[in-house]
């Protein structure tokens, strides 16, 4: 049955935002430290190592995950997006993107990349979310500069803007810039 | 806060899976979601020498109904047992319990045969599990066997599976008509493990209700039904009967304290369920 051995480094390959990539990888090695000093992908944050900050989520399959409570094992094979995977284009911002610079919903941005990849996740799922639910899924995250309201604002925003029909959500969005 | 070193067994079937367990036994762990090994693991607290991954076995994630069980297997996400249609009425204990169990983002990933495995004193799937009488099935090369959660349960994370063994499935009993469920939780934040969580089962002649985070292994008790002073007695008595413990979160005495007030607010919402 396939092994892989402590003692050596494995290369293990998956798709990142789109593109394949590989990296060496002890069983041992966080996905967290797979993506940021395996690959240099250093937009997803490390805050706790141990599940409880949600500074280090990312989509796995399109399923949020703790990357830190994830081997980089177990990404083999997997589609994986970092919050570099998030913005349609170089100088570009995603809708929700553009409504956390509106909502002034980042500070130190430490806590954001995690914050952002939930919020994609949860949208996909529920693209006409209450409150209350958002406030839920936010709840796996902490932000310890900016607080929450402008976080959940800039949400409700962005998820009344990525309903809007896609002929008229580009002019929506510019109208708000 | 990184992992000690381990080998990594990818199994392709039950059967890879079960024979590295027999072969290295107390050495191993088995891991699916990870929501509660990785942790443990990031802080040394486990340091197995194998860590056998069951993810990749195929036909594990599929919630299967034998006649009153509803049994999930080890595959299965906590986030798609509760996304399940209707739920709420084949058992609205779990459509209760299962949004207060973790967050959004870790129960997209973590399993509910892993959380009994880890089996915290606080953790709702465990508190489930003996709230409903259910059943928790084990496995190993030579033989399956199944125990009551009432029995397998044993301590603060400790519970009867042996080394060579691996929890292939959890079964909780599906609604029975003419009985009322319901589910309540006091936490510091929503998402952070229960100080104390309360599951109440009525029928119509019995009151059963489960309390985890207060003992270190969730509890159960049944009473006639009881109403007025004699339910708030029997609460009293069965706070006392826990050896509450006294944390960083909450003294002995709040505990306690929970049990006889939110206890009895659950008891009573099950009972609006069945009126
Ligand atoms: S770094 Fe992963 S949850 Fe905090
Ligand atoms: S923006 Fe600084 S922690 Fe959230």
């Amino acid at each position: 049955m396939p092994r892989l051995s402590a003692a050596a480094r494995h290369r293990i390959g998956f798709t990142l935002n789109g593109k394949p990539v590989s990296v060496e990888a002890e069983p041992r090695l966080l996905a967290t430290d797979a993506l940021r000093h395996g690959i240099g992908a250093t937009g997803t944050h490390v805050g706790c190592e141990h599940g409880v900050c949600g500074a280090c989520t990312i989509l796995i399959d399109g399923v949020p995950a703790r990357a830190c409570l994830t081997l980089a094992v177990q990404l083999e094979g997997r589609e994986v997006t970092t919050v570099e995977g998030l913005a349609p284009a170089q100088d570009r911002l995603s809708v929700m993107q553009a409504a956390f610079r509106r909502h002034h919903a980042l500070q130190c941005g430490f806590c954001t990349a995690g914050i952002l990849i939930s919020l994609e996740a949860f949208l996909r799922e529920e693209p006409d979310p209450s409150e209350q639910a958002l406030r839920e899924v936010v709840g796996g995250h902490l932000c310890r500069c900016t607080g929450y309201t402008p976080i959940i604002a800039a949400a409700l925003e962005a998820a009344a803007i990525l309903r809007q029909p896609i002929t008229t959500s580009t002019d929506a969005e510019s109208a708000h810039v | 806060m990184k992992p000690a070193p381990f080998d990594y067994v990818r199994a392709r079937d039950m059967t890879e899976a079960l024979d590295a367990l027999a072969q290295h036994g107390s050495d191993a762990r088995i891991i699916a979601g990870g929501q509660s090994l990785l942790p443990m693991l990031n802080m040394r607290l486990a340091k197995p020498a194998v860590l056998i991954d069951i993810m990749g076995i195929a036909g594990l994630d599929q919630v299967r109904r034998e006649g009153e069980l509803i049994v999930v297997p080890a595959g299965m996400r906590q986030a798609a047992l509760l996304r399940r249609p209707g739920l709420a009425s084949e058992q609205p204990l779990l459509a209760a319990a299962l949004p207060w169990l973790g967050h959004y983002q870790t129960r997209a990933r973590g399993t509910v045969c892993g959380s009994t495995a880890h089996a915290d004193p606080s953790a709702e799937i465990p508190l489930c599990l003996v709230a409903l009488d259910g059943e928790i099935r084990l496995r190993s090369r030579k033989k399956q066997r199944r125990l009551k959660a009432s029995a397998f349960f044993a301590g603060m994370m400790v519970t009867e599976k042996a080394d060579d063994e691996l929890i292939e499935a959890v079964a909780f009993s599906a609604a029975r008509p003419g009985t009322g469920y319901a589910f309540n939780e006091v936490a510091r934040r929503h998402g952070d493990f229960a100080i104390v969580g309360c599951a109440a089962v009525v029928e119509a002649g019995q009151i059963h209700l489960a309390v985890a985070g207060v003992a270190d292994k969730p509890e159960r008790r049944s009473w006639p039904r009881l109403d007025g002073s004699a339910l708030d007695d029997a609460l009293n008595a069965f706070a006392w009967e826990l050896d509450a413990r006294e944390d960083l979160h909450a003294t002995a005495r709040l505990r306690r304290d929970l049990v006889r007030n939110l206890g009895r607010q659950t008891i009573e919402e099950a009972l609006r369920c069945l009126a």
